[in-house]
């Protein structure tokens, strides 16, 4: 007995393939060419970076941290930390052969992409005064990690303060 | 499994032109219009033809009820604690006893193997009160994708009800994240929009945010990291395969398709300035659409791809912007207090989703000229909209003050308590992928 003879019901098959879909008409892109050189020179790759921990801890001991904090929103480096980096510029001449990746973040009280942005911005401020006591700009790689790694846990101002930073980073 | 007669397989096959047709097209008590309205369906167990699974008509029923109560348009009943009906029945139901039961809508079905090896799954709505049939449709699926049948099946039901394109077939991908705040594990994981079929699409040994489909939904566009830096990725979904937007060490983020898949948008940072920028999907030499000193990013497309919305804090604070998606013509569009943040054009390309940023993080829409703004969420911190593809709901991630801990959720853009999304784990960054073909 096969009732489904009498049923009324459609039956299409579902098609897994493309459909029909019209694209909108394309954007036409203008004469605009204007491509940034990297302003990262030629420190920049696309080849994985590799940690030096004991050099890292040298750099630590020497320069007395590889920390420099920010205000809220801000991007501005204090008097203290200009001190610090005067120290960390010191160590990275007096170890010519390594790298240093310039790594920024912000506090978790901002949305993701925009913490990409100010996170770079940190580190590029950090990144320009390190350059100005002498660290050559190909030595030096600038980048960002938003809000993705904080360092302290809570969500009060202690730990917001510690986690808008700009870690200096001995790579090879 | 080949035991249904070629001639019943023909017959079944050119009835089908015919059926398509057989909507009225006066419906009294059951016309659709609004997602707000709140329909008691039945949904009892599909019943199966010999060689089918009569479980399986039970699972598909679950799947159609579990679907349309999430829509929050339905309340369904059934299929448990209710009874079932005979195939026969699926095409004439005995609409008194289902008016007895309360119900004024009614999902009748059955499930018929095939000669391949496929299963149809024969979809019927009924309008109860009037007693008649509104729609049918049978779908045709692998046995074991009789759950995509069941989403067509209550696609079905809800676009024929509410008069809103139909959602519920699609998938949603996200950052899964589990592990401490301090040392938090980030995966993509892409799922089906009920939650189920989840898989994981990297391993997690590196920092990803922001995954986003492609318009036919065979790829993903996504901020990985190389080198320690954020760099734009492209990912088939099917092979797994993926690649390097830009090479050359650019910091790349905040990417999306635009809407004839052609072309990727993104954010570029160098020299403490960040830049949009569009790139040919396949590659190519990426073109600056943005210059002002600032942080210009989250760009989106509007859905005839001629316009992109964007935040830039040029002027001070984060606020909205639109461009022509040449870059040419940008305006403010984004007023009153506080800063607005992560915009995402609508498919229907008259609203513009958004992170309002004031004492806490809310998500909002707007006209897409601006102004109307309306707030649809109030918590610590909600943010990363993306709509469904029938723009009736917006979904977005939830961050927990302390704990950091990320969920899920989507929220009717009429109104209403956002309702959280199924994920095992902690979840952010969704996208909602188009409806599938």
């Amino acid at each position: 007995m096969r009732k489904s003879l009498t049923l009324g019901a459609a039956i299409v098959a579902l098609s897994l393939a493309g459909c029909g879909r019209t694209p909108p008409p394309a954007t036409t892109v203008p004469a605009a060419t204007e491509t940034p050189a990297d302003a990262n020179g030629a420190a920049s790759s696309d080849v994985e970076l590799t940690e030096l921990p004991a050099m890292q801890a040298d750099l630590i001991a020497k320069a007395g941290s590889d920390t420099v904090y920010f205000g809220t929103d801000q991007y501005q480096l204090d008097p203290q930390s200009k001190t610090t980096l005067a120290a960390q510029a010191k160590w990275m001449l007096a170890n010519p052969k390594v790298r240093a990746s310039i790594e920024g973040h912000a506090d978790e009280r901002g949305t993701r992409e925009y913490n990409m942005a100010l996170g770079e911005r940190r580190a590029n401020a950090t990144r320009d005064y390190l350059v100005s006591q002498g660290v050559p700009t190909a030595r030096l790689l600038v980048t960002s990690w938003g809000k993705e790694h904080p360092v302290a846990a809570g969500s009060d101002e202690s730990a917001w303060a510690q986690n808008r930073r700009a870690v200096t980073l001995v790579v090879k | 499994m080949r035991f249904i007669p070629f001639a019943i397989l023909m017959t079944i096959a050119s009835a089908a032109a015919a059926a398509a047709q057989d909507q009225p097209s006066d419906v009294p008590e059951l016309v659709g219009g609004s997602v707000k309205t709140n329909v008691t369906i039945a949904i009892p167990a599909m019943p199966a033809s010999p060689g089918a699974s009569d479980a399986l008509g039970r699972q598909i029923a679950e799947v159609v009820s579990s679907d349309l109560r999430s829509t929050g348009a339905f309340t369904p009943l059934g299929p448990n604690g209710i009874g079932g009906y005979s195939v026969a029945q699926a095409n004439a139901p005995a609409y008194a006893d289902w008016r007895s039961a309360g119900a004024t809508a009614l999902v009748s079905g059955y499930v018929e193997a095939r000669a391949d090896g496929r299963v149809t799954v024969a979809c019927l709505l009924h309008d109860v009160t009037a007693g008649r049939q509104l729609a049918s449709q049978g779908f045709t699926v692998a046995a074991t994708d009789w759950r995509r049948a069941a989403h067509k099946c209550a696609d079905l039901v809800y676009a024929r009800l509410t008069g809103e394109g139909a959602y519920l077939d699609t998938r949603i991908v996200y950052v899964a994240e589990s592990g401490p705040k301090i040392n938090r594990v980030k995966r993509i994981a892409l799922m089906d929009s009920d939650g189920s079929n989840l898989r994981y699409l990297t391993l997690g040994q590196s920092t990803v945010t922001t995954p986003r489909f492609s318009p036919d939904g065979s790829q993903l566009v996504y901020t990985g990291t190389l080198a320690r830096k954020p760099r734009v990725f492209v990912l088939d979904v099917a092979s797994g395969r993926e690649r390097l937007l830009v090479p050359g060490g650019a910091m790349t983020f905040a990417p999306r398709f635009s809407p004839d898949g052609r072309q990727i948008v993104f954010s570029w940072a160098q020299g403490g300035n960040t830049d949009i920028f569009v790139v040919g999907a396949d590659g190519g030499t990426p073109q600056r659409l943005t210059s002002a000193p600032g942080a210009d990013t989250s760009p989106s497309y509007s859905p005839d791809g001629r316009r992109i919305v964007f935040e830039s804090d040029r002027g001070g604070t984060q606020q909205l912007y639109v461009m022509n998606a040449d870059g040419s013509g940008q305006r403010r569009i984004s007023f009153g207090g506080g800063r607005a943040a992560s915009p995402v054009w609508s498919p229907k390309g008259d609203l513009i989703a958004f992170t309002r940023i004031g004492a806490g993080f809310r998500i909002g829409v707007m006209n897409a000229s601006g102004g109307g703004e309306r707030l649809l969420t109030d918590a610590w911190q909600d943010e990363g909209p993306s709509w469904a593809p029938n723009g009736q709901f917006v979904l977005f991630h939830r961050t927990a003050q302390g704990s950091g801990n990320a969920t899920l959720y989507a929220v009717p853009i009429t109104g209403g308590p956002p309702r959280r999304m199924p994920t095992p784990q902690g979840g952010s960054d969704p996208s909602w992928s188009p409806l599938k073909n």
